[in-house]
């Protein structure tokens, strides 16, 4: 559904996209993990269009949206969604506003259709009766959920997850994870998840990505990565990984042990 | 040799960080004004959101307005005592009408207001826009297909071209008062001659100069403010904010003056207007 061809991105002569290749088929639930500047955040920004790559190719759906211009970048944008790792959401509007945004700007539908859609959604990320708040007066996992339902508001094909579980307390980061995997069983959506969080990787993920100096060092199922042999990959799942996968047989611990 | 090599070293030094500030000044400028000719774009082109207008009209101009008709009373009060007192010696304290009317209404009506929204205004501007961005909102704007310049700058520009003239009203006509009040209670010029002297040198021309002039300013705030919203990295945080609305202040304050000298040469001496 989402190519990423041969992307490089450099900062001030620094490269952290160094040709980098990523397949995000439809309707899996695509995990890019990577250590902290290494580039996952700016892929994301990448793929929506809100920076442009040095050089490489962004397909989406048989498009190449990298040398479009605003227009029909912003008619395929209407197709994702994202979750921004602080929510992003407007502080000067209510919940209610911040989910009806989209749907306000871009749309005729009348206020009470959309007070519908809004209601819908955040039943969607089992919330209820917040709709007039500010997002001043919410946690920060009533924040996440929020956004998320602004993310869902015009039914996007494709979600994307900044950092979904950074800053939340590990009950909260649970229900995020759940919520990630409900929405996907229940809407089907193809969602890209970034994150160096194992826990919410290994709980959300059909599968992962690794992205290592700006390129992707590894790819599969859980399953095929947790038996990957790249040394960075067993380092970075082996301090970073639940306990339910890393039992006494998982083959990264035996041969951490070995040594 | 030594010495001779340091001072070298430290020509070198001094050189590149001349180039390197005038290469960064320039570069923004450049950026400053793409932000400005995309807002004269984005003003033309549909679809038109007018209560945003509306609420950036009240939220410039309504809550605006008592401290410049303060600020312009207290002024034309100033403008009042001075004028009399220093042209008294000369014995022709009764021109201090027209000193009043045409210092307020050509110079200071429009300068005073135009300082009052640059603190007021044009700081609060900066500081929104460069929180929006510091929280990724603007970043999400643009997720959502909604260009930021169209609904953030657009409103903010128009509210602050549009009010800042009509505030200008407001102050020229507190600036004249002010004087009339502190002529009148403190010195013996009478009511009935001041406001005579007003209406003889009150003239369409000058007014026009005033509202051209405000109109001017009002673009010039909007445009500093927006764009040091805009200008700061998203990994700014609460320093870069500071940092943008102390930037953005100043920047105003130094745009208006500059932009007065240089219409005020256009209007008089170019134009030759009165």
């Amino acid at each position: 559904m989402i190519s990423v061809r041969n992307v490089t991105k450099s900062f001030g002569g620094k490269n952290v996209l160094n040709g980098l290749n990523l397949e995000i088929p439809r309707g899996e639930t695509i995990v890019v993990m990577g250590r902290s500047g290494s580039g996952k955040s700016v892929l994301l920004k990448i793929i929506t269009g809100l920076m442009s790559a040095d050089s490489g190719e962004i397909w989406f759906d048989g498009t190449e949206i990298s040398r479009l211009g605003t227009r029909e970048v912003n008619i395929i944008r209407r197709n994702i969604g994202m979750l921004f790792q602080s929510a992003a959401l407007f502080d000067s509007m209510t919940v209610a506003e911040n989910i009806a945004f989209m749907l306000d700007q871009h749309t005729d539908l009348s206020k009470s259709d959309i007070r519908k859609i809004v209601d819908e959604k955040l039943s969607l990320v089992d919330l209820s009766g917040v709709q007039e708040l500010r997002p001043a007066e919410l946690s920060g996992g009533m924040r996440k959920r929020v956004g998320l339902a602004r993310a869902l508001a015009f039914n996007p094909e494709v979600i994307l997850y900044d950092e979904p579980t950074t800053g939340l307390d590990p009950v909260t980061c649970t229900e995020i994870n759940q919520l990630i995997n409900d929405l996907h069983a229940k809407l089907n959506v193809t969602s890209v998840v970034v994150t160096h969080d194992m826990h919410s990787a290994f709980s959300v993920a059909t599968r992962m990505a690794m992205i290592h100096e700006g390129k992707q060092i590894a790819y599969g199922t859980p399953d095929e990565i947790i038996n990957n042999e790249n040394p960075v990959l067993q380092q970075f799942i082996l301090f970073g990984a639940p306990d339910q996968i890393l039992n006494m047989e998982n083959p990264i611990l035996k041969r951490y042990l070995g040594r | 040799m030594d010495q001779q090599s340091t001072l070298h070293e430290s020509r070198g030094g001094v050189y590149y960080s001349i180039k390197s500030r005038l290469h960064r000044v320039l570069s923004e400028i450049g950026q400053a004004f793409t932000l400005f000719f995309q807002t004269l774009f984005q003003i033309f082109r549909p679809p038109f959101q007018f209560n945003l207008l509306i609420k950036q009209l009240l939220l410039i101009g309504f809550n605006s307005l008592a401290v410049v008709i303060v600020s312009g009373f207290f002024t034309g009060m100033v403008l009042g005592v001075q004028g009399y007192i220093q042209l008294k010696p000369y014995a022709v304290e009764g021109s201090v009408a027209r000193f009043v009317c045409v210092s307020v209404v050509k110079e200071l009506g429009p300068m005073i207001t135009a300082f009052v929204l640059a603190g007021r205004i044009g700081a609060s501007i900066t500081a929104e826009l460069s929180t929006m961005k510091v929280t990724e909102q603007i970043d999400a704007l643009e997720v959502m297909g909604t260009n930021p310049v169209k609904y953030l700058v657009v409103p903010r520009f128009l509210a602050c071209s549009i009010m800042l003239p009509t505030l200008t009203i407001f102050s020229t006509f507190a600036g004249i008062a002010g004087g009339f009040v502190a002529v009148v209670t403190l010195f013996d010029v009478n009511g009935y001659f001041f406001l005579s002297e007003v209406q003889k040198n009150l003239f369409v021309g000058s007014v026009l100069i005033s509202l051209i002039k405000a109109t001017s300013f009002g673009m010039a705030i909007a445009a500093v403010g927006c764009y040091k919203g805009f200008s700061i990295s998203s990994a700014g945080g609460a320093e870069g904010v500071g940092i943008a609305t102390t930037g953005s202040a100043v920047i105003s304050l130094i745009a208006i003056l500059v932009l007065d000298f240089v219409l005020n040469h256009v209007l008089f001496n170019i134009l030759g207007l009165v």
